[in-house]
């Protein structure tokens, strides 16, 4: 094959690779196709010119096929060439189920509220939540039609831990209680994930991440939605039934919620597609200006000192910054495909990365000295290890970041390191949730 | 004689995978195939043809592996599970189902069918 009619398979292969809905592998093969025919062509007598340009009429213009591998691609839009019995034939079946369980989930919170009216400020919110997500769990075993160790694994690790907890004496103004019913959900949900990927964990992890962002998306929507309708039918009948507002949020807004969750894990599995298109575009959007958000404190915290007031809501809110970006750098990693190259969105979130390390130390520092001049508190103990625990993933995810950029390799490993961590935070919320309590006398 | 294109569509996954079902194959070969069999009648735009394999891998009719021709080529080859068997099994009887239905059909037509239905 001459040098020329090479370059001219190059210059189509490149056309090729700028159509965004061909991927690598994909052009490939249809490269590998081309050349085979141009092989067949000159073996019938024509020339390398006549060959290259009818084997390229026949594979078809460029826009053409890259418009057939957008349809094979994104497989929503082929779900509806797919034949009728793969399309929706249980679809029914499902929505019935589906709703059933998010009744359960409604009623069983429902049920807890009325059986825990006195001590509802600590047996309530330690098990609700819980419940919730272990019907969500629950669904979605049944949904895998797994057999009986996954339920067992999974409900149970997401049911003992708050059974036990609320046999804890938590003192009534204590800062173990809110560090249990915050880490308790935090736990529970990687049972969740255990449900999700039906018992087989090891090497799957990055579906159960990409799950977990899905489900938060589609979550918020439900709930800015179910806030906005339960104010106003409040609202609206606060004139004729006093108080119905109040009694609105508390009674009925806790069973909806947890109603709500399956049917925004429901959401995820069934608008597969729609979200998948979704996902990147968030990643993309919001990675820049958390790199963006994450640089300006670094700086004016670099600026302003390290010694300022650190006070409780303000480490919350340093936590709160530093776990959504880790969160948004792993959910952009579950959304990217692996073997596109790197790009400007991966250079943002090391940036991001590297704000949030900086960050992270800056809150280490005050951390430290406030434990010195203050003494240990179950506080500053879960802020402590959450800290550390972030740090070293930091540190890792900047090293992998910047060796991916430098040597323009694939986000294969920073995916291997994000989801070898994971169960570093589970182990960490069940320890602030059950070991810190009895530690610091449930103070 | 060009066959519809709609019509090519819909014979694409029976005939893909019944030429699967010969042996495993890569793409052009495949082409070349179905050009032979339909004695160059059923033509479908090569580009239109990689998409459908790749949906029918994902759907799990089909195995797929890179491997090497003889003389030295990479090339993508394709392979029919028992679950594209179990598709095309199907297909196959929905076809059989249309094409006796036609069979039937055009032979009253031959034999001066609209006459004898009215009659009826």
């Amino acid at each position: 094959m001459s040098a020329a009619l090479d370059a001219r398979i190059t210059e189509w292969r490149a056309h090729l690779d700028r159509a965004r809905t061909v991927r690598t592998g994909e052009a490939d093969e249809l490269e590998a196709h081309l050349r085979e025919q141009i092989d067949v062509l000159r073996d019938a007598g024509l020339d390398e010119d006549e060959a290259f340009l009818i084997a390229v009429k026949r594979l078809g213009a460029v826009d053409a096929i890259s418009r057939e591998f957008a349809v094979a691609n994104s497989a929503r839009m082929w779900k509806q060439l797919l034949p009728a019995d793969e399309a929706a034939p249980a679809s029914r079946r499902e929505t019935g189920v589906t709703a059933a369980f998010a009744l359960l989930a409604g009623v069983l919170v429902l049920v807890l509220e009325l059986a825990t009216p006195g001590g509802s400020l600590t047996v309530f919110p330690l098990i609700a939540p819980s419940l919730a997500i272990a019907v969500l769990a629950a669904w979605l075993l049944q949904r895998r039609g797994v057999g009986w160790r996954p339920w067992l694994a999974a409900l149970g690790w997401i049911l003992v831990p708050p059974a036990i907890a609320i046999a804890y004496p938590f003192g009534a103004s204590s800062d173990a209680l809110p560090l249990a019913l915050i880490h308790l959900p935090v736990f529970a949900w990687f049972g969740a994930g255990i449900a999700y990927l039906g018992g087989r964990w090891r090497g799957r992890a990055m579906q159960f991440v990409r799950f977990s962002g899905e489900i938060a998306i589609y979550y918020l929507l439900i709930a800015l939605g179910g806030g906005v309708l339960l104010t106003l039918l409040g609202g609206i009948l606060q004139p004729l039934l006093p108080g119905s507002l109040a009694a609105l949020m508390q009674w009925w807004a806790p069973p909806l919620a947890a109603g709500a969750l399956v049917v925004a894990g429901w959401l995820v599995e069934a608008k597969q597609r729609v979200i998948e298109n979704l996902a990147p575009v968030l990643a993309a959007v919001f990675t820049p200006l958390f790199a963006v958000a994450t640089v300006v404190a670094a700086v004016v915290y670099g600026i302003g000192g390290l010694g300022g007031p650190f006070d409780r809501d303000l480490l919350l809110a340093f936590d709160l910054l530093l776990l959504l970006v880790t969160a948004l750098g792993l959910y952009r990693l579950s959304a990217r495909d692996p073997r596109r190259p790197v790009g400007v969105i991966d250079a943002a979130a090391l940036v991001a990365t590297l704000g949030s390390l900086a960050l992270d130390l800056v809150e280490l520092w005050s951390l430290a000295t406030r434990i010195g001049d203050l003494g240990w508190t179950a506080n500053r103990v879960a802020a402590l290890g959450l800290n550390l625990l972030l740090v070293v993933v930091l540190v890792g995810a900047a090293i992998l970041g910047i060796r991916m950029l430098v040597s323009r390799g694939t986000s294969a490993a920073l995916e291997r390191w994000h989801t070898a961590v994971l169960p570093a935070y589970a182990a960490w919320a069940l320890i602030v949730a059950l070991a810190l309590p009895p530690v610091f006398g449930f103070r | 004689m060009r066959i519809d294109k709609d019509l090519v569509a819909a014979a694409a996954t029976p005939l893909v995978l019944a030429i699967l079902v010969e042996g495993p194959s890569y793409g052009y070969a495949i082409l070349a195939r179905v050009r032979e069999l339909s004695g160059g009648e059923l033509v479908f735009r090569d580009g239109m043809l990689y998409p459908l394999l790749h949906r029918l891998e994902e759907l799990g009719r089909l195995r797929a592996e890179w491997g090497v021709s003889p003389d030295g080529r990479r090339r993508k080859y394709y392979e029919i599970t028992p679950a594209g068997r179990r598709a095309l099994e199907e297909q196959r009887s929905q076809w059989s189902a249309v094409t006796a239905t036609f069979g039937r059909i055009w032979d009253l037509a031959a034999d001066g069918g609209p006459t004898t239905a009215a009659a009826r």
